[in-house]
């Protein structure tokens, strides 16, 4: 059994134990009479450390083990789950779950459909990495975080600094009736640091956090791998200091460069979740909501201009929805969404895939836990760097005359139809004649979807590009959670509406 | 419709993980989950649930260098209890001493602690299920698209700790949504329900209260952005007031990093924050709001201490007569600061003693005003202030003369509940209700209706 100081060997549930549960639930579907049954094993570890003023607030040391089973019966989906695996209980899930596709019979108006995924036989995969983060002593991670603090905390400006990491460990055990039995061993993490400057005269205060992103890489990466610590933290205090001296915005257009940083997010909410299929036929009409990217205007949807190329893919290394197989036994795949800023592909499940006519899902499903149904899910969806050499950050900064220069993602929203979103930022530089002249406060850009990556000029090149992402993508009822990557360059983007935040809230 | 599990009871469980960690103390939670739940949309069943979980948090203690340390490990699942409980143990002992160290509450033996946790299972949701096919035939004859959620949960604490406290609670917890749309969309609604056993839940009376509001969006309005007095109904005050009960941490108002914090340090905690005598309040034993009535958390954070597991919560008012009157403070932390401690409580109320009237009541007294039925992905764009940014969705009516003219396009909105509490005008009576969007966070409110005159519309969405 595992503490926060006693790692232990990953995939603790051994090979057996797999074997015979998931070969009782899966004939015992059968027996019922199921057409089409899975079933996901599933032990995942999640960790979370947060320190609060250098000092240890939040530890959590959690697995979650736990089997669920669906089964397509008689035209009706079930699925039912729990926290033992056993034989004897895997067999009470396909009776459960059977159970569940003949009580919602009652409500049914239509049949669902799986579309077809042929066998992929025994796959066995791992997300590349060299230390399961959470494998690492838990004193030690407290200890990296603690002396990481101390050194914000001694720096001029600084009031308080919060440091966490999130580190998770998720060993997925696939079978399903087709033939396909997947073992696949995924691990991520997130380190985040916040440093707070209190205004000297009355209340208020700023913030800044570090820009590096949640990663599918082991603990290696808190040493370097992927991403420059030492040195982020080093400037954290002076950009926040400038940050607390900064003017308020002037409300107005403006020409934007936007970082990968802040840029992934935007990404995920205004091309993301548009392009999931489920959403345009009405599937999360009641809670996620919908979409303006409807499959009628596949291929005549102008969603941005010509340098707009959007892949989607579960293949990306190190990426957070990297698979092998998906939860319904799907390979993993690559496809475009939007090429040369026309609406081309969707992201798709079984079932979806199935009601919109097509012969084959492209890999999306995922739950976020063998207790939840497997649904569709995003896939790392990216915007591509220019093709060739492609303009550098700095390249994309001279040719903007008055514009904002923005690192960083902090709060978003966006409507039911992802057309009409509101970002704001942690770093907002001001551009005056191609040149940087120093930050800004308190902006927030707002703009409609297509107009904003239809007034996308240039997109970067390779060497702007980075893969970011979150941990906490929520969907679904029951809610559930996934992590997603989003790469992307640089990009410049003209006359965007920036709104100042203060004076939106009546300040 | 489940069948037995094979799980071991969970007074067993604490015993045998209490007995295993003889350090300075120790806690032990566990938590028997069961549910079911069905989703629909496009006028047919989609996906649905039926679980047993069970998850278990030995919270260790251990005298270390200048006072004691926690460890904490969990596990969901098949659990050995002592091993769970040496593991969080040698994490205490080899920890740092933790400012939010306080004695363990003790004293407290519930009755009926060695109780088999209750469980629940589709059969609950048969009636609903029932409905819904008649449902959706009556909405495809009329061209409305239905979609979707019915859940209910059984959700049973047990928590015992090394000082002899043993406290049990059953939490039943059902939420019912439906959303109608029609004419492509252009035309929506909303209507959810909050309730215990779903006894009290009629499809029939959603599926009219939806159709009301479909008729009133035959007529459609185009407005600009721009501040409009509006009438908030119950469930998009439950969502705003929800959000701000999130932000409640003392701790974080004493560091100057919330609205809540004083200009010049401390907290404005005593300041009047709302213009009309509100009461904000939690209350374990309010009436169809029950809920867990003493603290049961895995982990600590700025708003409760795991020392503070098992202590019993009771009515606490955060709001009173519009006055700030309590944060979020662990014991150890309020008795540094001489404030009184207070966790949080698992529902929330919004009162204006002797308010009275309904949201069609308050319609009916506006000249002209705009009625939002649901407010959605609601985020914090400013702290300092606790400015929130979000949307209308699935109902946005123009009110002439005290009566419904038509629907509105949707907005987006940037504008701060503490300011909102402020700037309100009136309020109608308490009523339950369910938030839209963090109904599955904070299932059990209860909140009035509330007029506010300057609105702040930022600008106008296309979505429907």
């Amino acid at each position: 059994m595992p503490g926060l100081d006693t790692p232990r060997a990953p995939g603790a549930l051994a090979p057996d134990t797999l074997a015979a549960a998931r070969e009782a639930g899966l004939a015992e579907a059968a027996r019922l009479g199921a057409t089409d049954a899975s079933i996901r094993i599933e032990e995942v570890r999640s960790q979370v450390v947060s320190l609060r003023d250098a000092a240890l607030e939040t530890a959590v040391d959690d697995t979650e083990v736990g089997m669920g089973l669906r089964v397509l019966h008689d035209g009706s989906v079930g699925f039912a789950a729990t926290v033992e695996v056993t034989p004897g209980a895997a067999a009470r899930l396909a009776r459960d779950a059977v159970g569940a596709a003949r009580a919602v019979a009652a409500a049914r108006r239509r049949s669902v459909e799986l579309a077809h995924e042929p066998s992929h036989g025994e796959v066995t995969w791992s997300s590349p990495h060299v230390t399961d983060p959470t494998m690492v002593p838990f004193a030690e991670k407290v200890a990296l975080l603690e002396e990481w603090s101390r050194r914000l905390l001694r720096a001029e400006g600084v009031d308080h600094a919060s440091a966490s990491v999130r580190c998770v460990s998720e060993h997925k055990h696939y079978a399903d009736l087709a033939g396909t039995v997947a073992t696949q061993h995924r691990v991520r993490l997130h380190p985040q640091v916040t440093v707070v400057a209190l205004e000297r005269h009355g209340a208020g205060f700023e913030s800044m956090r570090t820009l590096a992103p949640p990663v599918g890489r082991g603990w290696e990466y808190l040493g370097g791998d992927g991403w420059d610590f030492d040195a982020e933290l080093a400037e954290l205090p002076a950009l926040l200091a400038a940050k607390l001296a900064a003017p308020s915005i002037e409300p107005g257009r403006y020409d934007l460069v936007v970082d990968p940083t802040n840029l992934w997010l935007t990404i995920h909410e205004s091309i993301g979740h548009a392009t999931e299929l489920d959403r345009a036929l009405g599937y999360e009409a009641a809670y996620a909501g919908t979409s303006f990217a409807t499959p009628d205007r596949l291929g005549s949807l102008r969603y941005g201009s010509k340098v707009m190329h959007v892949t989607g893919d579960r293949t990306a290394e190190h990426g957070l929805a990297t698979v092998a197989i998906d939860d319904e036994g799907v390979a993993a795949q690559s496809f475009d969404l939007v090429r040369d800023g026309m609406l081309v592909g969707f992201q798709l499940d079984r079932s979806i895939a199935a009601a919109a006519g097509r012969d084959r899902s492209n890999g999306c499903a995922f739950a976020d836990s063998a207790l939840h149904v497997p649904i569709q899910r995003m896939a790392n969806v990216s915007l591509q760097p220019a093709p060739s050499e492609g303009p550098t950050t700095e390249e994309l900064i001279a040719g903007v005359d008055r514009g904002l220069y923005i690192l960083g993602d902090k709060s978003w929203s966006i409507d039911m139809q992802r057309y009409n979103f509101q970002f704001t930022g942690q770093r907002f530089f001001r551009i005056e004649h191609g040149r940087l002249t120093g930050q800004v406060r308190d902006v927030a850009y707002q703009a409609t979807t297509t107009d904003f990556w239809g007034s996308m000029e240039a997109v970067g090149g390779r060497s702007t590009y980075l893969l970011a992402g979150a941990f906490n993508c929520g969907k679904g009822q029951p809610g559930q959670v996934a992590p997603v990557s989003h790469g992307a360059p640089s990009v410049l983007v003209r006359g965007v509406n920036v709104l100042n935040a203060r004076a939106e809230g009546g300040r | 419709m489940s069948e037995a599990t094979g799980l071991p009871p969970a007074h067993a469980v604490v015993d045998a993980a209490l007995a295993a960690a003889s350090g300075a103390g120790c806690i032990v939670l566990v938590e028997d989950r069961s549910g079911a739940d069905v989703r629909f949309a496009t006028n047919t069943v989609t996906t649905n649930g039926v679980r047993r979980a069970r998850h278990v948090t030995v919270v260790a203690l251990a005298e270390v260098d200048g006072g004691f340390a926690a460890g904490v490990a969990s596990r969901a699942g098949v659990v050995d209890p002592a091993e769970l409980a040496r593991a969080a143990l040698a994490d205490a002992q080899g920890g740092r001493a933790t400012d939010d160290a306080a004695p363990l509450p003790g004293g407290v033996v519930d009755p009926h602690f060695g109780d088999e946790p209750p469980t629940t299972d589709l059969d609950v949701l048969g009636g609903v299920l029932g409905a819904l096919g008649a449902a959706f035939e009556r909405a495809e004859r009329v061209g409305t698209v239905l979609a979707g959620f019915a859940q209910h949960t059984m959700v049973t604490t047990s928590l015992g700790t090394s000082t002899g406290l043993r406290r049990r609670h059953v939490q039943p917890t059902g939420t019912f949504e439906l959303v109608g749309r029609a004419d492509g969309g252009s035309r929506s609604a909303w209507v959810g329900r909050g309730t215990v056993d779903f006894a009290d839940v009629d499809v029939e009376e959603v599926e009219a209260a939806l159709r009301r509001r479909l008729e009133w969006a035959t007529n459609h309005v185009e407005l600009d952005h721009g501040r409009y007095e509006v009438v908030l109904p119950p469930g998009a005050v439950a969502d705003l007031m929800t959000y701000l009960y999130g932000e409640a941490s003392g701790i974080d108002a004493e560091d100057g990093r919330s609205v809540f914090s004083a200009a010049g340090g401390g907290t404005r905690v005593g300041t009047r924050l709302a213009t009309l005598p509100f009461d904000l309040y939690s209350d374990p034993a309010t009436p169809s709001l029950e809920c867990v009535p003493f603290l049961a958390v895995g982990a600590s954070s700025s708003q409760a201490s795991v020392f503070d597991n098992g202590l019993g919560l009771e009515r606490t008012a955060w709001l009173r007569g519009g006055v700030l009157a309590q944060l979020f403070y662990p014991r150890a932390r309020a008795a540094r600061t001489g404030c009184s401690a207070a966790a949080p409580i698992d529902n929330l109320a919004l009162e204006l003693p002797g308010a009275t009237g309904t949201t069609d009541d308050l319609v009916a007294q506006t000249e002209r005003g705009l009625l939002l039925e649901c407010l959605w992905y609601i985020r914090e764009v400013d702290p300092t202030t606790l400015l929130l940014t979000g949307l209308t969705r699935d109902g946005v009516y123009l009110v002439e003369d005290g009566e419904v003219r038509g629907a509105v396009n949707n907005f987006r909105f940037n504008e701060s509940p503490v300011d909102l509490l402020e700037r309100a005008t009136q309020a109608g009576a308490t009523v339950r209700t369910l938030g839209r969007e963090f109904n599955e966070w904070l299932p059990r409110v209860a909140m009035p209706p509330l007029r506010v005159p300057d609105f702040n519309m930022s600008s106008v969405s296309p979505a429907s």
